[in-house]
This record gives structure tokens, C-alpha cells and sequence, in this order.
């Protein structure tokens, strides 16, 4: 007899239904348990695929929860990719609707972090220039360029101090302050860097990531907070390698 | 501020910043080499691993559907001043199947 896929599909996600029909081991009897541990594998392999791309994620809420919630991640959101590196760009949404994780509101943006940084590991090289081109080039042209990005830079912004909170559980940053963050993720070398940003700083980047001029982007900058101070966040991109080509009209 | 003291401004936090990261940028390109086919742990090999082992079956392990948050984790210790943080209070156990 053959195998019905939608059958087969539908039961290794779901430990409650039936083994599907015509599965037999070598002896040709009905392979009930050897199709119980294929399942479990599936769950259980997607599982740790999970908590080593989130593992912010894993560390906030505890292995244990996060096995549990994995488990009904998985079942909901099998990998639609044969990539496994991306698995999971759905944990967001699902943390966001999850009632028993409500309460910590955070979580999704801390997601969206992590899913940032596995995006910025596996993008494409860029190459930054001098910046000291950026001094060496006068004012008002300065203020009349704009900039082309390296793939790797990713902005997450939050209502969370998202970037406090990662740093707190990965490199043991102080405390996260409640404060609304903007997450900046760059990649100097090859691995990401994670630079907090104020909503101004956040508001800079977005502006030049959009295609705006140098002067464009600090006054959506100055809108939001009229002291804003462009030498951090200035600083976190050309550091960060982020700055790849200044084009000017 | 006039026009004249802004573009100052951004002249000056552009001199800063330029020069406080010329420095480091030196520092960072030197002795590092992509390493192909090595990816980040877990980001492409990790399921060859972990899903080829037997860690029991599937009606027994990993079927529930009860939510038992516990205080695991750190979000308890991150806990500010208007305590939106640290919160884990008991949660609805009840989920869809």
C-alpha cells in the first residue's frame, strides 16, 4: 500500500493522530514506533535548531519553556525552506499571539533582534571606504549625499530597550533601563555587532537606508529629539563598516 | 540655531566620529580569514545533529500541550524601576490543542 504524504505530513506534526497507513518494518508488520520516533525526531531536531537561533529567546524564558514553546512553534510553523539558517522568521508573530508569554512584551522585538542577526551573519560582503572622506569632503556636499549601505546592516526598532536586553544576556551588559531602543546590527568583520540607538538615531539610519541625503536624515533626526547628538550613531556605522559607497548628485 | 551653526555642528560630531573609529577599524581587519563551509555553530549543520538522535517518542516527551512557565530564565532578574520587566506572574495553562 502506498503512503499518503498529506497523511504522512499531518502525522509527524501531530502526535495525536494515527500512524499512517502503510508504514511496515523489515518484517512487515505495521512500523508504530519506528514512526513515533521519526516524529519525535522531527520536533525534537527543529526544536534545537530553534534554541541555537534564538538564544536570547531561550535564555529569558528558560530551556525548559522554550522546549515547550518550540514544540508548538514547530507544529505550526514547519520549515517552508530546505535552509535551515533562516528557520523560524515566523517566532515574532508567534511570540506576539502566544497568551502565556503576554506578559513580556519584549519578546517579539528580542526576536526580530535575533533574526537580524542571523540575516546580517549570512548577507553579502560590503566594503566600507575611508571615512575620512567624510571630513575631507565640504559641508554643503556633504550634506547633499547620499550613502550606500552594506547588506549586512539591519535596524530593529522597539518600544523596549531591545538592545540592552540582548547585550544583558549575551556579553553581560549592566542592567536594561526601560527606555524605548532602537537595535543597530552592523558587521565590521564576520560576525554582527549590536550598537544600541536612541528613536533619533534610529530615525538617522532609517532615513539614509531609505535613500535620503546626509542633511535629510539629521533633521528627521533633530525632529524627534532637537539635541540630537549624531556622533554615536555616525560613529556605530563607520565603525561597523556600514558606510559602502557615497554617492553624490 | 542659524543654518551656519548646524552645519558646524555636524562637521564637528563628523570629525568625531571619523576619528574615534579610524583607530579601531585598523585594528579589526587584521588576522581574520573567511572560513567557508564552517557556518556559525548551529546556523546550517545543527539539525544533522541533534535530529538523529532517539530522545524517546513523541506521545511521550514532547506532545504537551500544558505550559508550565516556571521562574527559568533571566527575565526576573531584569527587573526596572516600573517592574514591566520582571514580571512572570502564574499564566493561563490552558492552550489550544
Amino acid at each position: 500500500m502506498n503512503v499518503d504524504q498529506t497523511q504522512f505530513r499531518a502525522a509527524v506534526l501531530d502526535p495525536a493522530r494515527t500512524v499512517p497507513d502503510g508504514l511496515i518494518d523489515p518484517e512487515g508488520r505495521r512500523a508504530g514506533k519506528r514512526f513515533d520516533v521519526y516524529r519525535n525526531n522531527v520536533v525534537v531536531s527543529l526544536s534545537k535548531a530553534l534554541a541555537e537561533a534564538f538564544p536570547v529567546i531561550c535564555k529569558l524564558i528558560g530551556d525548559s519553556n522554550f522546549s515547550i514553546l518550540a514544540g508548538h512553534f514547530v507544529r505550526q510553523h514547519p520549515p517552508e525552506s530546505p535552509l535551515i539558517a533562516f528557520y523560524g522568521s515566523a517566532m515574532p508573530e508567534f511570540l506576539a499571539g502566544f497568551e502565556p508569554l503576554r506578559n513580556l512584551g519584549y519578546l517579539p522585538d528580542v526576536a526580530r533582534l535575533e533574526l537580524a542577526l542571523r540575516e546580517s551573519y549570512h548577507a553579502a560582503d560590503g566594503t566600507s571606504f575611508d571615512p575620512v572622506i567624510l571630513q575631507d569632503l565640504p559641508p554643503e556636499r556633504l550634506l547633499a549625499a547620499r550613502f550606500t549601505l552594506a547588506p549586512a546592516l539591519r535596524l530593529v526598532s522597539s518600544d523596549w530597550p531591545i538592545a540592552a536586553i540582548w547585550h544583558f544576556n549575551t556579553t553581560d551588559g549592566p542592567k536594561p533601563e526601560m527606555t524605548q531602543e532602537a537595535a543597530l546590527v552592523t558587521r565590521p568583520g564576520f560576525d554582527p555587532v549590536v550598537t544600541a540607538l536612541s528613536p533619533a538615531g534610529a530615525a538617522f539610519v532609517e532615513a539614509l537606508t531609505s535613500g535620503e541625503t546626509f542633511g535629510t536624515a539629521v533633521e528627521a533626526a533633530t525632529a524627534i529629539d532637537p539635541e540630537f547628538d549624531l556622533t554615536p550613531t555616525l560613529g556605530a556605522l563607520v565603525s561597523g563598516g556600514a558606510l559602502t559607497a557615497i554617492i553624490e548628485d | 540655531m542659524s543654518n551656519h551653526m548646524k552645519t558646524l555642528a555636524i562637521v564637528g560630531a563628523v570629525a568625531a566620529a571619523v576619528s574615534a573609529t579610524a583607530a579601531t577599524q585598523a585594528v579589526a581587519q587584521d588576522g581574520k580569514e573567511k572560513c567557508y563551509g564552517v557556518s556559525m555553530a548551529g546556523k546550517n549543520d545543527c539539525a544533522a545533529g541533534p535530529g538523529t538522535t532517539c530522545a524517546g517518542t513523541s506521545t511521550v516527551d514532547y506532545q504537551g500541550n500544558a505550559w508550565t512557565l516556571v521562574d527559568a530564565g533571566t527575565c526576573t532578574s531584569m527587573e526596572l524601576p516600573d517592574g514591566r520587566m520582571g514580571s512572570l506572574e502564574p499564566l493561563d495553562r490552558d492552550l489550544p490543542a
